[in-house]
């Protein structure tokens, strides 16, 4: 029976579910010309309308409905106005290039609705078989922005490669979910949880198998080592605001999705996950900073770059504590700021109306773009994590939380991994500020561009002045987390 | 005044000018150049007059810490914004604000390209510096620390020399690899004793065990950053790459961040654990001032003779700081300050003829006496100072840190001792190449001798040196206390570790 407090409490989702269907329809009907830019902007409003609820009006209480199925609570809010957050800037960002390069259909900003509906979902899924449908949308939606393109053959390859991989995982994962609920007896978080509260040493093996197929399956999402070997391919192949999008929204969905996933269901069994969180974590944050050396495209760089993202964030939650999921929540706030500046940079990178990825081409741009080069260097040394950029905050929150659940290997690898990484990302601003201009990017740069990188440069910069609201935030999200039974 | 931040002023006054500089200058490339030099010129030259105010209003007499000034940050984590200065400290600001503006003038014709930016880059500089010998905080200070790599990286890397990525990527990859280690160890001690607060860290007694790792998780960043013999490697690249300014900053300043680093964090801090690897840090002292000394006297680069004669000097900075009594901490400090002039004097000295023949190698000069009088003597008064002549503030410092060494060690004092010998063979030696002899390269003869600005550059650094060595009173006055305060504290500490052990194996 749905109730009225049910509804209520997924709102927003059905909101913008509801307004995808209706911007169809707008698409459809408006002329032909103009239904990209009249639905991207609809949605990009959809989305703010949501966001602006959810920071402002949205309480932090938590609210179990539609029979278990679906919560929403402080940590839900805080990851989606993320997700949202992501969705805009995207959007925004990407206008001119979907344009441009021959994917202006109004079904991309629809796709992108779609996918992120998939993320709140699964983001507030309380139930293993809400997840996955959560899981689903947002992946099926995904895989076919990832082949937006039709007729680029790079595009169409990111989009197969993306869809079998993905559907591999999936498969890991429902097969995981079935071994639990096989052996659990039951789907929902809260009854898992009260199954292992303070047991952890009942759990029987094939429990711990379906939980290893379930990470697994989440590893793939979030492209953490060993399934990362999509992530490079995909990132490359699919058009930039595509890899832009797949590189924040998703990836703060899935990261989310694993905290809640491991800590609330499983939370009492972190002594046999815990393992393999640390093992998936020291691998991601190893092969990010090495592989990435190699790299001369962008956009790989940026993949491998993400890979070794996850694997600090992936510190946090095997910390188990509300410190660590504080850690990467203020972790992935920042990752989403920075990396959405440094693409929006990519997406700048264009020389006579063509885009250029190979990192040479930014040889000397400080000369021809001093602002744009600022920007450069501000996100780079961020991703690095080098103070004062926000970047570095995110790492010390971790490292932090990780040095207080005394993970000490982690830690120290954690942080050597971090210097090899700043080799690359000082690669590039080296070829920026290094070297002699070759070839002159367009000028002007695209006005939202401009804005974005403006902005998110700010705020990574001067994120260190006035730290409170995020951090305040993130330990209100932990913390509703941790207050659950189990 | 007296509510004044004046700190706060200090560090952000040139970060405030770099970014009106950044904004703010426009024009044609000639005007851009122009007013960023005088801008930049102006900031810095502000800033330093600002922070004589603390020479003058410092009172000599306390250990505490003064100027102090505290707002919250963090408040969740319970770290804060916190700064001020002691007789440790009060001294390497005035030497960052008044190098930083000796250092734009000495770039004044020698940076043609990208003016503005070098000059933003080197005002963001001068507040990283700043900022890091102020502040209070351990978690600001670690901010600062690094953030002192970014600009150092790029004036490195864009205005440097023919190997200058390979130096920048050097310098920075080096230096953070150490960095990161004391920020773990940052952390520890943060959740061990619930504070960044220097002041409270300094009360707080570590158990022993644990402060072996801190110790070692701080050497590795301190070590890298004075550079003590074997990780000194980065230095002589950077000096050799960088513009003049650079490495004057670089000999001046950022080397004296990881001696500063011994003298705030690991000895009052950790004062068991330093005590147990004082040996260790005599034989790599003792290591660097014998080897780079003799590797010194081998150079063809005038650079990097130089730089390797800092990390000599280096080495007997290290010493003295690990001597631990009054003398020798003194001595530390002033050894650091008349480096600090000296060194930095020479490398602008190596600048003057290198603006003019754009070359550093040595057998490239000589008989420059014949045609620039002025920068032989100039020179002469720094080669001298750098050997330690008395009357330098070279000779103070090294005196001093002898004196103290000795009462811990006669073997440290008299091997650092056969380490100022040398020192007097390689300056000596270089000074005879480059100053004297025949003048028979024909472009030497039509050099020209210092003009009015670089005499202006010189004119400052010849007072303090001279001042520095004939009557050092008035510097040592405002170390004494907090030094005498740090000494006592160290060995209080010690003896109570010792009591306690003495008590349990009664017991």
């Amino acid at each position: 029976m749905i109730t009225t407090p049910d509804l209520l409490a997924a709102g927003p989702e059905i909101f913008i579910a509801a307004m995808g269907m209706v911007l169809m329809m707008v698409g459809v009907f408006s002329p032909e010309k103009r239904a990209l830019g009249i639905v991207s902007g609809l949605t990009v409003a959809s989305f703010t309308v949501v966001l602006a609820y959810y920071l402002f009006l949205a309480s932090g209480e938590r609210s179990v409905v539609f029979a278990g199925l679906f919560v929403t609570d402080a940590f839900a809010i805080f990851m989606k106005a993320l997700v949202l957050l992501g969705g805009i800037l995207v959007l925004l960002m990407g206008g001119s290039f979907v344009r441009r390069e021959g994917m202006a259909r109004f079904e991309f900003p629809i796709l992108v609705l779609y996918a992120t509906v998939g993320m709140m979902m699964m983001i507030s899924a309380n139930d293993l078989i809400s997840l996955y449908m959560g899981l689903e949308l947002q992946s099926l939606s995904l895989y076919v922005i990832a082949a937006i393109q039709r007729d680029r053959v790079r595009s169409s390859e990111a989009g197969l490669k993306y869809f079998v991989l993905g559907a591999l995982s999936s498969g890991l994962l429902l097969y995981g979910c079935s071994m639990i609920y096989g052996f659990a007896g039951t789907t929902q978080f809260e009854a898992l949880a009260n199954l292992f509260d303070g047991k952890s040493a009942e759990a029987s093996a094939g429990l711990v198998v379906g939980i290893v197929f379930l990470s697994a399956g989440l590893a793939f999402k979030v492209s953490a080592v060993p399934f990362h070997m999509w992530t490079p391919d995909v990132y490359e192949g699919a058009p930039t605001p595509v890899t832009a999008f797949f590189a924040v929204a998703p990836k703060v969905a899935a990261v989310a999705l694993f905290l809640r996933v491991m800590l609330e269901p499983f939370g009492g069994l972190i002594e046999e996950w815990r393992q393999v969180i640390i093992v998936i974590s020291i691998a991601s944050m190893v092969l990010g900073a090495f592989a990435a050396i190699a790299q001369n495209n962008i956009k790989r760089l940026m993949a491998y770059s993400s890979i070794g993202h996850v694997g600090y964030a992936l510190i946090g939650l095997a910390a188990g504590s509300e410190e660590g999921l504080r850690g990467v929540l203020i972790y992935m706030a920042i990752y989403l700021v920075m990396n959405v500046g440094a693409f929006a940079c990519i997406l700048s990178m264009k020389v006579n109306d063509r885009m250029v990825e190979n990192i040479d081409d930014l040889a000397g741009t400080a000369k021809s773009h001093p602002m744009m080069a600022l920007g450069i260097l501000i996100f780079m040394l961020s991703l690095a994590g080098i103070p004062p950029m926000a970047g570095f905050f995110g790492k010390f929150f971790i490292f932090l939380s990780a040095i207080e659940a005394k993970l000490y290997t982690v830690a120290v690898i954690g942080v050597l991994s971090s210097v090899v990484g700043a080799y690359y990302y000082l690669r590039i601003v080296k070829i920026v500020f290094f070297d002699d201009l070759l070839e002159k990017f367009d000028k002007p740069i695209d006005r939202p561009l401009r804005m974005i990188m403006a902005a998110t440069g700010v705020v990574t910069l001067l994120f260190f002045i006035w730290p409170s609201p995020l951090l305040d935030s993130a330990s209100v999200a932990a913390a509703a987390l941790f207050a659950t039974p189990g | 005044m007296t509510d004044f931040p004046l700190l706060s002023f200090v560090t952000f006054l040139p970060l405030a000018g770099a970014i009106m500089i950044l904004l703010f200058v426009r024009g044609g490339a000639e005007d851009v150049a122009r007013n960023s030099r005088w801008g930049a010129f102006w900031v810095s030259l502000v800033t330093f007059f600002a922070s004589l105010v603390l020479w003058f209003k410092f009172e000599t007499g306390t250990a505490d810490f003064q100027f102090v000034e505290q707002h919250d940050w963090l408040p969740a984590y319970k770290i804060g914004y916190q700064m001020g200065v002691d007789g440790i400290s009060v001294f390497f600001v005035l030497l960052s604000t008044l190098l930083t503006p000796i250092c734009i003038l000495a770039s004044w014709t020698a940076i043609q390209e990208r003016v503005k930016e070098f000059m933003i880059a080197f005002l963001v500089l001068e507040t990283m510096m700043v900022g890091m010998f102020c502040a209070l905080d351990f978690v600001v200070f670690y901010i600062f620390f690094e953030a002192v790599l970014i600009p150092m990286f790029l004036i490195i890397g864009v205005w440097g020399g023919p190997r200058r990525v390979y130096a920048a990527f050097k310098f920075f990859l080096y230096t953070l690899l150490g960095s990161v280690l004391m920020l773990l160890a940052i952390i520890v001690m943060y959740i061990v004793a619930g504070s960044t607060d220097v002041p409270t860290l300094m009360q707080f007694k570590f158990d022993p065990s644990l402060q072996t790792w801190l110790w070692l998780a701080f050497f590795a960043s301190f070590a890298v950053k004075v550079p003590m013999w074997p990780v000194h490697t980065w230095l002589p690249d950077a000096h050799v790459e960088a513009p003049t300014a650079g490495s004057v900053i670089l000999a001046g300043v950022l080397l004296k961040m990881g001696a500063y680093g011994f003298l705030r964090f690991s000895l009052p801090m950790l004062p068991v654990a330093s005590e147990f690897f004082t040996p260790l840090v005599f034989t790599l002292s003792v290591v660097a001032v014998i080897y780079t000394s003799l590797v010194a006297l081998a150079q063809e680069d005038m650079k990097k003779l130089i730089a390797y004669s800092s990390v000599a000097h280096m080495g007997f900075v290290t010493v003295g700081i690990f001597a631990v009594n009054q003398q020798a901490v003194e001595g530390a400090i002033i050894q650091m300050l008349s480096h600090g002039f000296v060194s930095g004097a020479l490398f602008l000295c190596v600048g003057v003829v290198y603006d003019r023949i754009h070359s550093r190698e040595i057998a490239r000069y000589g008989g420059l006496v014949n045609r620039m009088p002025k920068y032989a003597f100039v020179f002469m008064l720094f080669m001298l100072a750098s050997v330690g002549l008395p009357g330098t503030s070279g000779f103070v410092g090294e005196f001093l840190i002898m004196l103290g060494a000795f009462e811990v060690s006669t073997w440290v004092a008299f091997l650092i001792a056969t380490g100022m010998v040398l020192g007097a063979a390689y300056m000596l030696y270089l000074y005879r190449r480059i100053i004297f002899g025949d003048l028979t390269k024909d472009d030497l003869k039509a050099i020209l001798d210092l003009n009015g600005r670089e005499v202006a550059i010189f004119a400052p650094l010849v007072v303090l040196v001279l001042w520095m060595g004939i009557y050092p009173a008035p510097f040592l006055d405002m170390i004494s206390a907090s030094v005498t305060n740090l000494v006592d504290n160290y060995h209080g500490a010690l003896a109570a570790v010792e009591t306690g052990a003495a008590l349990a194996a009664y017991q």
